[in-house]
């Protein structure tokens, strides 16, 4: 399939329905990566305006985890510029530490620390990095363990847990640090059917709040209901991008199709 | 919590289970399995010991415990007690335990210390770091303890005599009589100062409690360490210095064919001791890497996604769940190097096997000695298990 057809070179991201005003919250240009000489993210260009929700999907390889990775450097890229909320990424540490600070994150095995309490999960960050006292931590934790309707879990460790409930502990986790932006690397693909659905109710709560997320996700009912704006990846280039409307029901490239029939038939 | 009552899961108790008189019945089979197990036991240990008692008889052997208030009279070169030769048999062997525990203490802290840090530059990015410590492991722990031992002995034995012996530095002399430090001439001043450093750590340690307790309340971390630092230092120099500040070097000297003066170390001890520390800080560095490495990659990444520095994750995340894979293979580690310490009889450091060695050639209560043997190592050892089971279940993971 060539490069035309797939419309790489014509700059998807235009097609954002979004609340474009004011500087972008992230963005992206032409950011590239290499796993040693296999090339996972080619000229990744992508602004996502503040309060924008993003889904992007994918098949897996596609470099989708890669690139959310990418924004709060868990991956470092090797070319391009990503800059996240006017900071720039760069090898400066104090940098990356203010971008971290900003940017929660949402993983797909949870990656709870299993030797603390539910509580202590939430406030370990507050405590450490945002410097604040533990009552006041303690307070913003359940406030937010309400908010995913789990604050009688609070004395509990993950282990007692069930997926669902971890996953959204996890969600509590990252907004104790009151993030501008949140990502979501796959949440529900680790979940029993009967618990995706307590999760995205979580995200779909948390995006009524107009916080800024950018969500790698299968859930197609999840990203119509939610996103402004659907990205497509594959082979590490972005190749479509649009409202969900115009990606589900009017794809323009081949492959786009193919993923969507895939997707559809799998459910 | 309140609504328990209203949870029908909780509303019918389990079914008590009877046995039942059939070789189906899996209860029923245990017990008789257990009951067969205590029989053959309680059988071979009765037939050990009608067996030993008649031998004893035979050959005329009056056991008993006397012996252990006769005199010695055996020479012992390294004793952390006052002893001499004509002290009882009950001197001697405690003298063994001592010299025992005294090999065992210093070599579990320092193989400790040593392994962590040879296992954490197996881990460094550092090439040339994580292949020396990935050589030294290797080498170290595919060669016989014994043959190590042996080998620093005969290294040891090999430095020049007293009279050219090394020295490095001023006042420090290694000769095939072993290691002379200079020491300070101790007087009460100094035990004050001991004591004062005891103090000061003591007062340190509640200090960074109540500092991580402020820090709790306002959010604001402290600096615990220039005043824990300075306690520590502070305390025992202030002590002396109200004493007078005496001081008396002890420098090692040479008289007639060896050192007077100063701390000695004598070559046995330091043999076994670097046999010991070298070879089960090998074990420890394999165990202190398989710990971190245990810990799931996402455990960082979680929290360097929440903006934890790297400082913190180790302290915070990292080495809590390390420790949980770390400590039971480290106790095996523990006895490990305690129960080969007896490998001192090969060199000649006198611990208490070969005290015990030699008590019942001299006295000829095998049966006692040997027993003797027995209860110091199970008592060492079941100390040392007991302390680290306890550590492991403070630290334990609760799941379900």
């Amino acid at each position: 399939m060539s490069a035309t057809t797939d419309m790489a070179g014509q700059e998807p991201q235009i097609a954002s329905a979004a609340r474009t005003d004011g500087p972008p919250a992230i963005l992206l240009d032409k950011v590239n990566k290499w796993y040693g000489s296999m090339h996972v993210l080619r000229d990744i260009s992508l602004n996502v305006a503040q309060s924008e929700r993003v889904v992007v999907c994918g098949p897996s390889g596609s470099g989708k985890s890669t690139m959310i990775r990418c924004i709060n450097r868990l991956e470092q890229h090797q070319e391009g510029r990503i800059v996240v909320d006017g900071m720039e990424l760069s090898d400066d540490l104090r940098s990356l530490d203010a971008i971290r600070r900003e940017v929660g994150m949402v993983f797909q095995s949870f990656n709870l620390f299993p030797h603390l309490t539910v509580l202590d999960n939430c406030t370990l960050a507050p405590i450490w990095v945002r410097r604040m006292p533990k009552k006041e931590a303690e307070a913003l934790a359940m406030d937010y363990l309400e908010r995913v309707k789990i604050p009688e879990q609070a004395r509990k460790y993950p282990g007692q847990l069930s997926g669902g409930q971890q996953q959204r502990v996890a969600i509590a986790r990252a907004l104790c640090m009151k993030p501008k932006i949140m990502l979501f690397d796959e949440p529900t693909s680790a979940l029993d059917p009967e618990m995706i659905k307590e999760v995205l109710d979580t995200m779909v709560m948390l995006a009524d709040t107009g916080m800024t997320m950018i969500c790698v996700t299968h859930e197609m009912g999840f990203a119509r209901q939610v996103a402004d704006r659907v990205v497509f990846m594959d082979r590490g280039e972005i190749v479509e991008a649009g409202v969900p409307d115009q990606i589900f029901n009017d794809p323009k490239t081949e492959r786009l199709k193919t993923f969507l029939s895939q997707i559809l038939r799998g459910h | 919590m309140s609504d328990t009552a209203a949870d029908p899961r909780l509303l019918r108790a389990p079914p008590k289970r009877g046995i039942r008189l059939s070789w189906a019945d899996e209860r029923l089979r245990a017990i008789v399995w257990q009951v067969l197990v205590l029989g053959i036991v309680g059988g071979i240990v009765w037939w050990l010991v009608g067996n030993t008692r008649h031998n004893l008889e035979v050959r005329r052997i009056a056991t008993g415990w006397d012996f252990l208030s006769r005199e010695a009279g055996l020479p012992i070169a390294e004793h952390v007690i006052s002893y001499s030769p004509t002290n009882t048999y009950a001197r001697a062997l405690l003298i063994g335990v001592l010299n025992t525990l005294k090999v065992a203490v210093v070599g579990i802290i320092l193989a400790t210390l040593i392994g962590t840090l040879v296992g954490i530059a197996r881990l460094s990015k550092n090439w040339l770091l994580s292949r020396l410590a990935a050589a030294y492991i290797e080498l170290i722990r595919d060669v016989p303890l014994l043959l190590q031992l042996l080998f620093w002995y005969t290294l040891l034995q090999a430095l020049p005599s007293p009279r050219q012996a090394l020295h490095p530095l001023t006042g420090v002399f290694l000769s095939n009589r072993g290691l002379r430090l200079p020491w300070i001439e101790w007087q009460d001043a100094h035990s004050f100062a001991l004591l004062g450093l005891v103090l000061g750590a003591v007062i340190a340690f509640f200090y960074a409690r109540s500092a991580r307790a402020k820090q709790m309340a306002d959010g604001q971390p402290r600096k615990v360490w220039p005043v824990a630092l300075g306690l520590i230092v502070g305390l025992p120099v202030l002590i002396w210095l109200a004493y007078g500040a005496p001081f008396t070097g002890d420098i090692p000297a040479l008289r007639g064919f060896n050192y007077a003066g100063g701390m000695a170390v004598t070559p046995e001890y330091f043999a076994l001791l670097l046999g010991l520390v070298t070879y089960t800080a090998a074990f420890i560095a394999e165990i202190v890497r398989a710990g971190i490495q245990a810990v799931a990659k996402g455990q960082w990444e979680a929290a360097e996604a929440l903006g934890l520095s790297r400082g913190l994750i180790m302290r915070k995340i990292v080495l809590p769940q390390a420790l949980r894979v770390i400590i039971p293979p480290m106790t095996s580690q523990y006895l490990n190097l305690t129960k080969n310490s007896s490998l001192a009889v090969a060199i000649g450091y006198q611990d208490i096997v070969s005290i015990a060695n030699t008590t019942l050639n001299q006295t000829g209560q095998a049966i006692e000695g040997i027993a003797i043997i027995m209860l110091v190592y199970l008592t060492i050892s079941l100390s040392i298990s007991l302390f680290m089971n306890w550590y492991n279940a403070r630290i334990a993971l609760v799941e379900r």
